[in-house]
């Protein structure tokens, strides 16, 4: 029996997370959509869970706090009853285990852990569809595919942390400006083995129009 | 390709999630009859547990949407492949092949296979079925894992990227 919904659920989102020398990174816009609605322009999408992991979410907005939150919780729990903290591994398939039952319902949780274990720098993509999968490079939402497009170009093992950083805000960028479910602002993550920081919310208009006027600068150079 | 024993493989594709759930299901339980009897299923015992599980789910509220090949070698009886499709169906056969891919390639199988083949001539057939997806199938599939099971166990063989550039 399904109830009617008042409004489309919010799904549209640009997220990724790679793998480079320095550590992860974890980027992603800010924007929640309801069908054509800008529901909210300053939501959280990369959530900390612990000191060495954080989580971006994308699908649907709620059901992903839920998860995150139970997650946390679980997670928090087997620190304390076991004495040390469970794999980056070990917690993507805990989560895939939790979400198997909703399978085939509505349920929409797109997720990827970015983190740094004992075994060095993780990045696990878990689906509510029962996908998992560990990589180097991930994008997931509405505006993955213009993020891919800018990632796969420049990403390279050897970056520099200035150039991680700057390539992952360009993708979200790019992503932000194709896409119309996603927008507003870019969070950036960067985790290393000494735990997670986070790098101060960037309004993209800014962004957009210092693009637009070196865009223009160059196209005068051009005609000169 | 999911490890059961040291002789038989499963290789298993189909919806995100369950291939992975299912075949780690068989795998964990495969691997328990060893721990309590002292001794391994057999690849044709492991197919129709493989099967039986299938079966059971496929008339339940989460069927597992899966095409599953088992490979193995069996001490008294030799080599064995085991088809099993989405609907519990499982067939012994020479040569298989699932997904759109199988289009391509049975014919070829057909054509070619023999039950006396080498090692060698066997990998030259498998090389033969790689070329015509890189040349037929609309995706690019770049890289295949190629093992062999034999009497003495799984073996890695050299992976075949005839389709990268």
């Amino acid at each position: 029996m399904t109830v009617q919904r008042p409004f489309r659920l919010a799904h549209g989102t640009t997220t990724l997370g790679f793998i480079f020398q320095g550590g992860v990174i974890a980027a992603a816009d800010t924007r929640a959509s309801a069908g054509g609605l800008v529901a909210c322009p300053a939501v959280h999408k990369i959530t900390p869970m612990h000191s060495h992991l954080v989580v971006t979410s994308s699908g649907s907005g709620a059901d992903c706090m839920l998860w995150e939150r139970i997650l946390i919780r679980e997670i928090r729990l087997y620190q304390l009853r076991h004495g040390h903290r469970l794999s980056i591994r070990a917690t993507a398939k805990l989560l895939s285990s939790m979400l198997h039952p909703f399978k085939g319902t509505e349920m929409c949780v797109a997720l990827t852990l970015c983190g740094w274990d004992k075994s060095g720098p993780k990045l696990i993509y878990v689906c509510s569809d029962g996908a998992r999968l560990q990589g180097d490079v991930f994008s997931v939402g509405s505006g993955s595919p213009y993020a891919y497009g800018v990632l796969d170009r420049e990403l390279r093992w050897s970056l520099s942390k200035g150039e991680a950083i700057s390539l992952a805000r360009e993708a979200v960028f790019r992503a932000t400006h194709r896409d119309a479910y996603s927008g507003n602002n870019v969070d950036l993550f960067h985790i290393t083995a000494q735990g997670w920081s986070q790098r101060k919310r960037e309004d993209l208009k800014e962004e957009y129009y210092r693009d637009k006027e070196k865009k223009g600068k160059k196209k005068n150079d051009k005609l000169k | 390709m999911f490890k059961l024993s040291e002789k038989i493989l499963l290789l298993c594709v189909g919806e995100a999630g369950d291939t992975v759930q299912f075949a780690e299901y068989i795998q964990k339980n495969v691997q328990l009859y060893k721990m309590r009897n002292g001794y391994e299923l057999s690849p044709s015992a492991a197919a129709n547990f493989t099967r039986k599980n299938l079966a059971d789910y496929l008339r339940s509220r989460t069927p597992y949407h899966v095409n599953l090949l088992l490979a193995g070698y069996d001490d008294t009886d030799g080599p064995g492949l085991y088809y099993m499709d989405y609907l519990s169906s499982l067939a012994k056969a020479p040569f298989a092949a699932h997904g759109y891919g199988a289009y391509l390639t049975l014919s070829i199988l057909d054509r070619y296979y023999r039950p006396d083949l080498s090692r060698d001539e066997a990998v030259d057939l498998l090389k033969k079925c790689v070329e015509e997806l890189n040349k037929r199938f609309i995706l690019n599939l770049p890289s295949f894992t190629v093992r062999l099971i034999d009497k003495e166990g799984i073996h890695d063989l050299e992976k075949l990227t005839l389709g990268a550039k």
